[in-house]
């Protein structure tokens, strides 16, 4: 499923839409330590945390995730927005929901 | 004094102008500020161009402390050498818990070596500059000498608590970064001060809004409160807004009050 349908289902907001956004999420990801997500985030996941700053968008990129999913009503900061738009990151925001919920809905309406 | 040109004259006599009417013991600082070393920062964040804004806001004392980094300091520091100003060497260390603590040493030979100890203890992580940024090292003239190669932006693997330990071995002083900020900060990632670590400062970005209403009134009263530009940018240096009462401008006046 993609990330735009993936949000369309869930009721989520898209954020950030780009080329990004029609990506197929394969697997769900949770971490909030960057240096972390770096080196283990699997490739076409949908990554859960709640870091929405620029740092957060570059590690998204290089470990080249489906999507960013912000949980636990996290905000996305303005330099992040830009850095996410340019490199065409979809980040969707899981309306407030906590870490696992919001990994959980992924996961169960993505069949995974 | 070696020769200078004309106009670095004219900016070594306004920034000793600027300070001339200031009580003594009043020391105008902006200690967290990062170069062209930090992916982050701005290519124009040459040394020179860091050296000759801070006189012209007229500082006193400032320290250069890019992430996880020490390697611009000795290009600074020489750059300084005769400027009427102090330049503390220093770095923005990222602990294990992604913990920013800004960490401050009284000369090179110190900074240089924890600047070593800090890079054995990154991820072996390479930079991507088109993804993190350029991290360039400078010469005094503002020449790259080369690029650092491990992404500076990682975490270490040294935890925070580990760090009074360290300061004591590298004879710097330290404190919490931002710690009013979202990420990075002691109290967005701990939530709370660890009392282990002794720290007697803190950095608060915007204190206008983290003491607003009488808010956070104890860590006032018990932490010495600093507030740098952390900039990026030179459009963010310090005004000579902040002062400390410190009984010299320099290492040893920061060390008694926070070391």
């Amino acid at each position: 499923m993609t990330v735009t349908e993936m949000a369309e289902k869930l009721g989520w907001e898209v954020l950030v839409e780009g080329e990004g956004a029609c990506r197929e999420i394969q697997t769900v990801y949770c971490c909030d330590l960057l240096s972390f997500v770096m080196g283990r985030a699997p490739a076409d996941s949908a990554w859960v945390t709640v870091m929405g700053n620029a740092n957060a968008m570059a590690v998204a990129l290089l470990a080249d995730v489906a999507c960013v999913v912000l949980a636990e009503g996290a905000a996305l900061d303005a330099e992040a927005a830009v850095k996410a738009k340019q490199h065409q990151i979809a980040v969707v925001s899981s309306q407030g929901l906590a870490v696992y919920p919001s990994a959980k809905a992924v996961a169960e309406v993505c069949g995974l | 004094m070696s020769q200078k040109p004309e106009w670095t004259q004219a900016l070594f006599s306004q920034a000793l102008d600027t300070r001339k009417d200031s009580p003594p013991g009043q020391v105008y600082y902006d200690l967290h500020i990062h170069s062209c070393l930090s992916p982050c920062g701005d290519n124009d964040m040459t040394v020179n161009n860091i050296l000759n804004m801070c006189l012209l806001k007229g500082l006193d004392l400032i320290a250069l402390t890019d992430h996880n980094s020490c390697k611009n300091c000795p290009a600074l520091l020489s750059a300084a050498s005769e400027a009427p100003i102090t330049v503390l060497p220093g770095m923005e260390l990222t602990t294990s818990e992604e913990v920013h603590v800004v960490c401050l040493f009284p000369a090179l030979p110190q900074a240089m070596a924890f600047d070593q100890y800090v890079h054995d203890h990154l991820p072996k992580i390479q930079n991507v500059p088109h993804i993190f940024g350029e991290q360039w090292i400078l010469d005094s003239e503002d020449e790259p000498v080369g690029q650092e190669e491990l992404l500076l932006l990682n975490a270490s693997t040294i935890s925070i608590s580990h760090l009074p330990a360290l300061m004591g071995e590298f004879e710097g002083i330290c404190w919490p970064a931002h710690i009013d900020r979202s990420s990075y900060s002691l109290l967005s990632n701990l939530g709370g001060i660890p009392p282990e670590c002794g720290f007697r400062g803190l950095e608060v970005a915007c204190p206008e809004t983290f003491f607003a209403e009488g808010r956070h009134e104890e860590l006032k009263r018990d932490y010495t409160i600093l507030t740098n530009s952390d900039a990026h940018d030179l459009g963010k240096l310090s005004e000579r807004e902040h002062w400390l009462p410190l009984s010299s401008p320099d290492f040893r006046g920061l060390a008694e009050l926070l070391g």
